[in-house]
């Protein structure tokens, strides 16, 4: 008889436990019954009990080399055989790198559904409803699952994380990977990392974001001194980062980044949907822009008409006064 | 002879405005805008530009494009044969009009099958409706094939697909022995757009129309229920900042933000 939640969990790149990890606990936990991690990885042992500490009651840990790099090759046998060991309800993970591409490929394994990139649940009787952003963000959808388990990968900060009680702890279990280099048809030839310029957009509480309405890559420079200024991180539209006029690690959107600052300055932005499903949890967006009709406006706390260039040089300005004097 | 399976489908113009784009609570459908013609959708047409820029290279490669829907999508196949594929595969069958991802899945993976035999399966890593990213990754799955998911540049050469993937903070390239699945992202480069020669060209192109009685399978189980679809409520009151000046504005703003707390 399925029931309980496992959360197929993952660290992140400088070794800690993902910080949507103790998200995805809170919901296992809060729609009731038993809350199982299994923590994949290598040298992800030692972040086994970050888990239970949240509120985990087991953690299946997988500590190999092959898992070091995700493969789905490597990643969606071994998460099969913990689901049919574990006989969950419900399957989490969060909408990553890695749950992007596992969850559809669990999902066929187990001749079940998942629902993506969800943002919410509640349970009808023993049914799990999970609501989502969809048409790019214009609209939302309520999914269930017909059979079992009910998948659903979640976005990350959609959901408050799970209470942290140090006095926690979760029953620990070491399995083998049992997958080896032949089973993985898939050959990583070469990662490449491109560091997104400045604070990170995920983390930061402000955010100023550029799109075509600069003109060109030399719009940047002011909106990173205005970051600068604010103490928060640049962002950039999909239309720019296309066009080469800033990295692609720093671009928001459905596709990019999706982000949670506590302001969001859009700069030069004319609020496609695809970029304001990257901001749809933001609650004071301010927009700059040259065009009175743009839709972002309808979207923001804050609208400046006018030369992008000038308002940014003035708003920079009285902002670094102002932080200065106190 | 390389043979590559593009995978196609029709959506509502996301680029229609907000005041336009309603939907139908009722009948849990989104209402198209009046005047505002249905699209291929986005990255479909990116893959159908991978396989160009594939052909372009190895000349003798054959296209198809393949698309399972009602009479419209006819539209979103003759566009991608303008664009220069070779030809079209398109599923009409009133069955599974409405079929949730897992049904197309199945139908779309049958029908490939009998297009055997192919060197690659190229997707959109989501269609910008639903924007799942479910059904890629899930034909590979029921053809036993790899698949590498969100490609910004994809190489074909003797048996082998090297694709560069997009990471979070980065790139990776990934080889595979083919036949495989690849589903491509928007940082691969803009469709190229067809010209009036092309348009006219592909009007001489082979649509197949096919039933799932042709593709010889029945109506596969639907997996997921969409309960609800409906347009959240964005309350939001817009303050537009005046002022006889951009520099006045932009000290205005700063002001205001401070009120507020924000900066």
């Amino acid at each position: 008889m399925a029931s309980g939640t496992l959360v197929i969990g993952e660290a992140t790149e400088d070794g800690k436990l993902n910080p949507v990890v103790p998200e995805l606990i809170g919901i296992g936990s809060r729609l009731g019954g038993p809350v199982t991690v299994a923590l994949l990885g290598s040298g992800v042992e030692g972040q086994a009990q970050e888990a239970g500490v949240f509120g985990a009651s087991k953690v299946i840990v997988v500590d190999d080399a092959i898992l070091k790099d995700y493969q789905g090759d490597a990643y969606v046998p071994i998460a099969e055989r913990i689901a049919k060991e574990v006989e969950p309800a419900v399957i989490l993970m969060g909408q990553t790198m890695m749950g992007r591409d596992l969850a559809p490929r669990l999902a066929q394994r187990l001749g079940t559904a998942v629902a993506m990139d969800c943002v919410n649940f509640e349970m009808q009787g023993d049914k799990l409803v999970a609501e989502r952003p969809c048409y790019g963000g214009s609209a939302r959808a309520r999914y269930t699952i017909n059979g079992t388990p009910q998948i659903a990968t979640v976005r990350a900060k959609a959901q408050e994380p799970a209470e942290r009680d140090d006095s926690r702890k979760a029953e620990l279990v070491k399995q083998p990977a049992g997958v080896g280099e032949g089973d993985v048809r898939t050959r990583i030839v070469e990662r490449r990392k491109e560091k997104a310029e400045g604070v990170r957009l995920e983390d930061a509480k402000v955010v100023v974001s550029g799109g075509r309405g600069l003109g060109g890559p030399e719009g940047f420079k002011p909106l990173e001194e205005l970051a600068d200024v604010l103490g928060g991180a640049v962002g950039a539209s999909r239309a720019v980062c296309d066009l080469g006029w800033y990295p692609v690690a720093n671009q928001v959107g459905l596709t990019g980044k999706v982000v949670t600052p506590d302001l969001y300055i859009a700069v030069g932005i004319s609020g496609a949907s695809q970029h304001m499903a990257g901001i749809s949890s933001v609650k004071n967006i301010v927009a700059i822009n040259k065009d009175p009709d743009a839709s972002i406006f309808k979207s923001s706390r804050w609208a400046v008409v006018g030369d992008w260039k000038e308002i940014v040089s003035a708003f920079t300005e009285k902002a670094r006064q102002l932080k200065t004097s106190g | 002879m390389p043979h590559i399976i593009c995978l196609a489908k029709q959506v509502p113009d996301p680029e229609t405005p907000a005041s336009q784009f309603r939907v139908d609570e009722a009948a849990r459908k989104v209402l198209p805008a009046p005047g505002i013609q249905p699209v291929p959708s986005q990255f479909d047409t990116i893959g159908v530009e991978a396989a160009l820029r594939i052909k372009d290279k190895q000349p003798d490669t054959v296209i198809t494009v393949l698309s399972l829907g009602p009479d419209s999508f006819r539209d979103t196949i003759k566009h991608c044969l303008a664009m220069g594929a070779d030809e079209g595969v398109h599923i009409n069958d009133p069955a599974v009009n409405a079929a949730d991802h897992w049904q197309t899945a199945e139908v779309l993976a049958a029908a490939i099958k009998k297009l055997e035999p192919f060197d690659l399966i190229i997707a959109g890593r989501q269609a910008v409706d639903w924007d799942m990213g479910i059904v890629g990754s899930t034909i590979a799955e029921i053809l036993g094939i790899p698949v590498i998911t969100i490609a910004k540049d994809i190489q074909h050469n003797d048996g082998r697909v090297t694709v560069e993937r997009v990471l979070l903070d980065g790139f990776e390239t990934v080889e595979a022995p083919t036949p495989a699945v690849v589903t491509v992202s928007n940082e691969l480069g803009e469709p190229r757009y067809p010209q009036l020669r092309q348009i006219m060209m592909a009007a001489k192109k082979e649509v197949k129309p096919w039933t799932l009685g042709e593709i010889g399978i029945s109506a596969p189980e639907k997996r997921i229920t969409l309960e609800a679809l409906f347009v959240p409520e964005t309350k939001v009151e817009t303050e537009f900042i005046d002022g006889d000046t951009p520099q006045e504005k932009g000290e205005k703003l700063a002001t205001r933000l401070r009120e507020a707390k924000l900066i």
